[in-house]
C-alpha cells in the first residue's frame, strides 16, 4: 500500500512501490497534467513538487515519497492559495506564462512551470546562470527565451 | 506568380435557432453541398462549415487544422472574424471534427486545379505516388500551409461572405441600400438613421439567402484583428495541465500497451518465449505482430516492465551489419558512379569549369535525425459493435481516421475520431508515418475494451521516419578576378522538397543533379524537409567561394541576389539590427545564412564565440523574416525562436547513426537538446512586403546551422563540412582574417 498526499488529498494506493509516482499519478490517478517525456529524468516533464521541492517523478518510486506531500501541475495554484480564497486560480508563475505567450505545442509545460515555481520558491531573484544550471528541462518547441522573459518579470516583480 | 482566383462557392444552411453556417467550397458540385443535404435530414444541430453565427451574436469558427503550438486555431480564426467584422471577444474557436466536410481537400482541389499539387504537399515522402482523389480525404497540417491555404481560401472568404449578407439581411430589413450600411463588432449600422443590428439578429434572415460567389475581401488598412499581436487560446489549458494530449486519452477500462519492434528495420518477428510473464500482476496478453510483440496490460508500467522481461527473437537480414560508414560509403560510390537525374542544367558548367582561372571542391554531409516530439507516440483504439473509435494525436486526423477504420474492418462512417492537442509534430505525426498507429490497432483488435499503445523515448528514437542522411558535393568556378563562373552540385536523394537544393544567386553556369541515396532506414519529412540540409550546404558552399575569392560574405550575397529584392531587403535588415560590420566583443564572429522556404524568405546571423571549453558558444541569432504579411506578430515571433532553436540543436548536437543496421541512439543524453544555458538569445524582425502569405513553421529553421558554422569558420578557420556540431574538435584556432 502507497500512502502519500497529492495536492493536499490523502491518496492510498494498493500499487508495488516500484512504480514510479509519474505513473501512478498518471495511470492510477487518472492525473494526466504531470507529463511523460523519457522516463530517465532527463526532460524533466514530469516535474512534481515533494515537499516543495521539484523532483522528476518518471525515476522516484511511490516508495520513496510514502508520507509525502506532493503538488502536482492541476494543484500548483490550490496549494500556493491554501485556504486564502481570494488569491486567483492561477499563480503568479502560470500569469506570466501567460502573459509572455510561453507555451507552443505545451507538452513540455508542466514541468517547466512545476520547475520553475520550486526555483523562485527558493530563489525569488534567480541570475541567468541560475536559471540556467535550475532549469534543465527539455522544451522541443524552443519556448526557451520565453521561459527566461517570464522568470526575469517575476524576479523583477 | 498567376493571380489566384478568390472565386469561391459558398453554402450557407440554417441552424436551429436561428443560427447560419456559412462554408465553401472550392468546386461544384460541392461535397459541403451534398453532406449539407445528407445530414440536414439525419440530425438539426450538425455543424457542417467553417463558421457558424448563432442567434446569441456568438460566432464559432471551425479550424480544420491540429494545434500543436504553432497558433493555427487563433490565426485561423482571426482571419475569419476580422473579414466578418465580429467582436473578437465574441467569437468562439473550436477544432472542426474529423468528417470530410472539414477535409482540407476542397482547399486543396481549388489550388490544385489553378497551379497542380501545391508544393508543400510534394514535401511528403510518396507523395507522387498519392491520387489527387487521396489528397481530398485529408485533413493535414503541415508544410507550413494551414494559414496559407486554409486561411486565405477558406477562413477569409468564409467571413467577408457572411458579412456581405448580413448587410444584405438589414439592408432589406431597413428599406436601404447594402451601401449605406457598415459593420462594426458583430453589428450592422446604419449610420443616416442611427439603426443597428446585431449579427445574431440577422442570422436567421441570412440562411435563407445564397451566399455571394466572390465575396470582396479586405485591404489591409482596413484590418481590425489581423496584424495584432493577440493571445492564442490554447495557452490557458497548457498552464493549468488541463491540456489533453493524445496520451492523455482515457476511455473507460482502457488497457496500455507497451510494444517491442524489430530492431533492424523491416525485419520480422521469429519467436516469442514469455517465461513467467504473463503471471505478473496486471498482465493481460502477449499479442505477437508481424513485426513486433506487445505486453498488453492495466498500467503502462506493468506492461514495460513485464516487457523488459520477455525474450523475442527476430529474423537476421542481410542489414543487420549495416553502419552509418556503410551507408555513407554507399552515397559516395552513387556520387562517383552516377550521372544521376537532373534538378537544374543551366548554361555550361563543364566548359566553365575547364576555362576556369580557379576552381573549388567540398564534400558534405549530414547525418538522419530523429523528430523527438515531446510528446512520444501513442494512440489508443477502442473497437466494438462494429464500430472504432481512436484517440491520437495527428496532424491528419481524417487520414488517421480512415487508417485506422481500414486495418480495424470498420466502416469509415462508423470510426470517430477524438481530437487532442499535439505535444509536437515537426513531420512525425504526418500521413504514412503510420507505425504506431498500425500496432495500436492491430492489438487493439485482439481487445474488446480500449487499449492505448505507448512508444517510449526509446521505442520513439529508434522506431522514427528520419530526416535522411545525405551527402552533397560541390564545385565552384572563378575567373581571374574571383567572379564566380559556376556551380555544380550532386547529392543523395530523394528530393523531398524540390526547389530545396536550388540557389537564389546569379551565377551564370549551374548543374545540380541528385544521385540514388536510398537505404533501408525510413524517412520522412522533418521540420523544413529538404530545407534542412540543403540550405546547410548551399549557404556553407557559398560562404566558402566569398572567402576563396577574398570578399566579404555579406556583400557577396548581396551582390549575387540583384534579382532577388525580398532576399537582399531580409539580408540587410538582419545584417543590420545584427551590427553586422560593426565592431563586437572580443572573440565573437557573425556568420549569415539566408534561405526561401514555404513562400517565407529568412536570413539568420549568429553571433558565436569558442567558449572555455573548445565548444561554440552561440549568443545571439538575429533574424529577419519575410512572410509576406503577419496575421499575428507575435506568433510570427514565437514560430521562428522555435525554428531556430529546432535547427540548433540539430546543428550542434542532432545525429542519429546506424550500427548493426539499427539506431544506435536511445533517449535524450545521446540525442541532446539545446536547453536553456544553450539556448541564444534571438532578436526577431518582421518585414512585411505585402506578397503572398508565406509559412510560419517551417521557415526560420534551415538556416541557422550554416549561419553557425560560417561564424565558426571565421573564428577557427574550420569547416564544418558534417553535423553535428559536437563531433568537431576546435580546440586549435586560427582565426581568418576577415574581409
Ligand atoms: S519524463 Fe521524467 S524527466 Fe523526462
Ligand atoms: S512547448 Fe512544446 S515541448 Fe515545450
Amino acid at each position: 500500500m502507497a500512502t502519500f498526499k497529492v495536492n493536499g488529498f490523502e491518496k492510498n494506493l494498493d500499487i508495488e512501490p516500484d512504480m514510479p509516482l509519474l505513473w501512478a499519478l498518471r495511470d492510477e490517478l487518472g492525473m494526466t497534467g504531470t507529463k511523460f517525456g523519457c522516463g530517465i529524468a532527463s526532460c524533466g516533464a514530469c516535474t512534481v513538487h515533494v515537499n516543495g521541492r521539484a523532483v522528476r517523478s518518471c525515476t522516484t518510486p511511490v516508495s520513496a515519497v510514502e508520507g509525502q506531500d506532493i503538488t502536482t501541475i492541476e494543484g500548483l495554484a490550490a496549494m500556493a492559495a491554501g485556504t486564502n480564497a481570494s488569491v486567483p486560480n492561477l499563480t503568479a508563475v502560470q500569469q506570466a506564462w501567460i502573459d509572455h505567450q510561453v507555451p507552443q505545442c505545451g507538452y513540455c509545460q508542466s514541468g517547466m512551470i512545476m520547475a520553475t515555481s520550486a526555483l523562485l520558491a527558493s530563489n525569488p531573484n534567480p541570475t541567468d546562470a541560475e536559471i540556467d544550471s535550475n532549469i534543465t528541462n527539455i522544451c522541443r518547441c524552443g519556448s526557451y527565451p520565453r521561459v527566461r522573459r517570464a522568470i526575469r518579470s517575476l524576479a523583477n516583480a | 506568380m498567376k493571380k489566384i482566383s478568390r472565386r469561391r462557392f459558398l453554402i450557407t444552411s440554417a441552424l436551429v435557432g436561428g443560427g447560419v453556417l456559412i462554408g465553401y467550397s472550392a468546386t461544384r458540385p460541392s461535397r459541403h453541398r451534398l453532406a449539407n443535404t445528407d445530414l440536414a435530414q439525419r440530425g438539426e444541430h450538425y455543424v457542417t462549415s467553417l463558421l457558424k453565427i448563432e442567434a446569441d451574436n456568438t460566432v464559432t469558427v471551425y479550424v480544420p487544422h491540429s494545434e500543436m503550438g504553432q497558433g493555427v486555431h487563433t490565426s485561423l480564426s482571426m482571419m475569419a472574424a476580422d473579414e466578418l467584422d465580429a467582436d473578437w471577444e465574441l467569437v468562439k474557436i473550436e477544432q472542426a471534427p474529423a468528417i470530410d466536410l472539414f477535409a482540407n481537400g476542397d482547399i486543396i482541389k481549388g489550388f490544385a486545379r489553378e497551379f497542380g499539387v501545391p508544393s508543400f504537399l510534394e514535401g511528403l515522402v510518396s507523395v507522387s505516388a498519392i491520387k489527387v482523389a487521396e489528397l481530398m480525404n485529408m485533413q493535414i497540417t503541415g508544410g507550413s500551409s494551414s494559414v496559407r491555404f486554409t486561411g486565405e481560401f477558406g477562413m477569409r472568404t468564409a467571413g467577408a461572405a457572411a458579412r456581405q449578407m448580413l448587410i444584405e439581411c438589414a439592408a432589406t430589413r431597413w428599406g436601404v441600400t447594402a451601401e449605406e450600411c457598415t459593420t462594426q463588432l458583430s453589428h450592422v449600422h446604419h449610420n443616416a438613421s442611427g439603426r443597428s443590428l446585431a449579427y445574431g439578429e440577422l442570422a436567421a434572415d441570412a440562411a435563407l439567402l445564397e451566399p455571394p460567389e466572390d465575396p470582396v475581401l479586405k485591404d489591409p488598412a482596413q484590418f481590425t484583428i489581423m496584424g495584432k499581436s493577440i493571445s492564442r487560446v490554447d495557452i490557458p489549458a497548457k498552464v493549468d495541465g488541463s491540456a489533453n494530449y493524445g496520451l492523455d486519452a482515457k476511455p473507460a477500462g482502457m488497457l496500455y500497451a507497451a510494444i517491442r519492434f524489430a530492431p533492424v528495420f523491416g525485419t520480422k518477428l521469429v519467436s516469442v518465449d514469455a517465461g513467467d510473464v504473463l503471471s505478473r500482476r496486471g498482465v493481460k496478453r502477449i499479442i505477437e505482430l508481424e513485426d513486433s510483440v506487445a505486453v498488453v496490460a492495466d498500467s503502462y508500467w506493468r506492461a514495460r516492465e513485464a516487457l523488459k522481461l520477455l525474450s523475442s527473437v527476430f529474423e537476421t537480414s542481410a542489414k543487420d551489419t549495416t553502419s552509418s560508414a556503410d551507408i555513407y560509403a554507399g552515397f559516395e560510390r552513387s556520387l562517383a558512379d552516377e550521372n544521376g537525374s537532373k534538378v537544374i542544367e543551366q548554361g555550361d558548367t563543364e566548359a566553365a569549369m575547364e576555362s576556369a582561372a580557379d576552381v573549388i571542391e567540398a564534400n558534405y554531409r549530414v547525418p538522419y535525425l530523429a523528430h523527438a516530439a515531446m510528446e512520444p507516440m501513442n494512440c489508443t483504439v477502442h473497437i466494438h459493435d462494429d464500430k472504432v473509435d481512436v484517440w491520437t494525436s495527428t496532424q491528419d486526423a481524417l487520414g488517421i481516421k480512415a487508417r485506422v477504420a481500414k486495418i480495424a474492418g470498420v466502416a469509415e462512417d462508423d470510426a470517430s475520431f477524438h481530437h487532442s492537442y499535439l505535444g509536437g509534430g515537426f513531420g512525425r505525426r504526418l500521413p504514412f508515418n503510420w507505425n504506431v498507429i498500425d500496432h495500436a490497432t492491430l492489438i487493439a483488435k485482439e481487445f474488446e475494451v480500449p487499449v492505448k499503445t505507448v512508444l517510449s523515448r526509446e521505442d520513439d528514437m529508434q522506431q522514427d521516419y528520419y530526416r535522411p542522411a545525405v551527402a552533397s558535393n560541390f564545385k565552384a568556378a572563378f575567373d581571374g578576378e574571383g567572379n564566380v563562373l559556376a556551380w555544380h552540385n550532386r547529392f543523395t536523394g530523394p528530393v523531398q522538397t524540390p526547389g530545396a537544393s536550388h540557389i537564389p544567386y546569379a551565377i551564370a553556369n549551374q548543374s545540380i543533379r541528385v544521385v540514388d541515396g536510398d537505404t533501408h532506414v525510413p524517412i520522412a519529412a522533418w521540420r523544413s524537409v529538404d530545407h534542412s540540409q540543403q540550405t546547410f550546404f548551399t549557404e556553407s558552399f557559398v560562404d566558402e567561394i566569398a572567402h576563396r575569392a577574398g570578399k566579404n560574405p555579406y556583400q557577396l550575397r548581396r551582390e549575387l541576389l540583384q534579382q532577388h529584392p525580398r532576399h537582399r531587403k531580409v539580408l540587410e535588415v538582419a545584417a543590420e539590427a545584427a551590427g553586422y560590420g560593426q565592431n563586437l566583443p572580443e572573440g565573437h564572429a557573425l556568420g549569415i545564412a539566408v534561405q526561401e522556404s514555404f513562400g517565407s524568405i529568412v536570413a539568420e546571423i549568429a553571433e558565436v564565440s569558442i567558449g572555455s571549453n573548445n565548444e561554440p558558444v552561440v549568443h545571439k541569432v538575429t533574424c529577419a523574416i519575410d512572410c509576406g504579411w503577419a496575421i499575428n506578430p507575435d506568433t510570427v515571433e514565437a514560430q521562428v525562436e522555435s525554428g531556430i532553436i529546432f535547427g540548433l540543436t540539430a546543428a550542434m548536437y542532432g545525429e542519429i547513426t546506424i550500427e548493426n543496421g539499427r539506431v544506435a541512439q536511445n533517449n535524450f543524453p545521446d540525442y541532446e537538446m539545446v536547453r536553456m544555458a544553450t539556448s541564444p538569445e534571438i532578436d526577431v524582425h518582421i518585414v512585411e512586403s505585402g506578397e503572398a502569405l508565406g509559412g510560419l513553421g517551417e521557415p526560420a529553421t534551415p538556416p541557422i546551422a550554416a549561419a553557425l558554422t560560417n561564424a565558426i569558420y571565421i573564428l577557427t578557420g574550420q569547416r564544418v563540412r558534417e553535423l553535428p556540431i559536437k563531433n568537431h574538435d576546435f580546440s586549435r584556432i586560427n582565426p581568418i582574417a576577415q574581409v
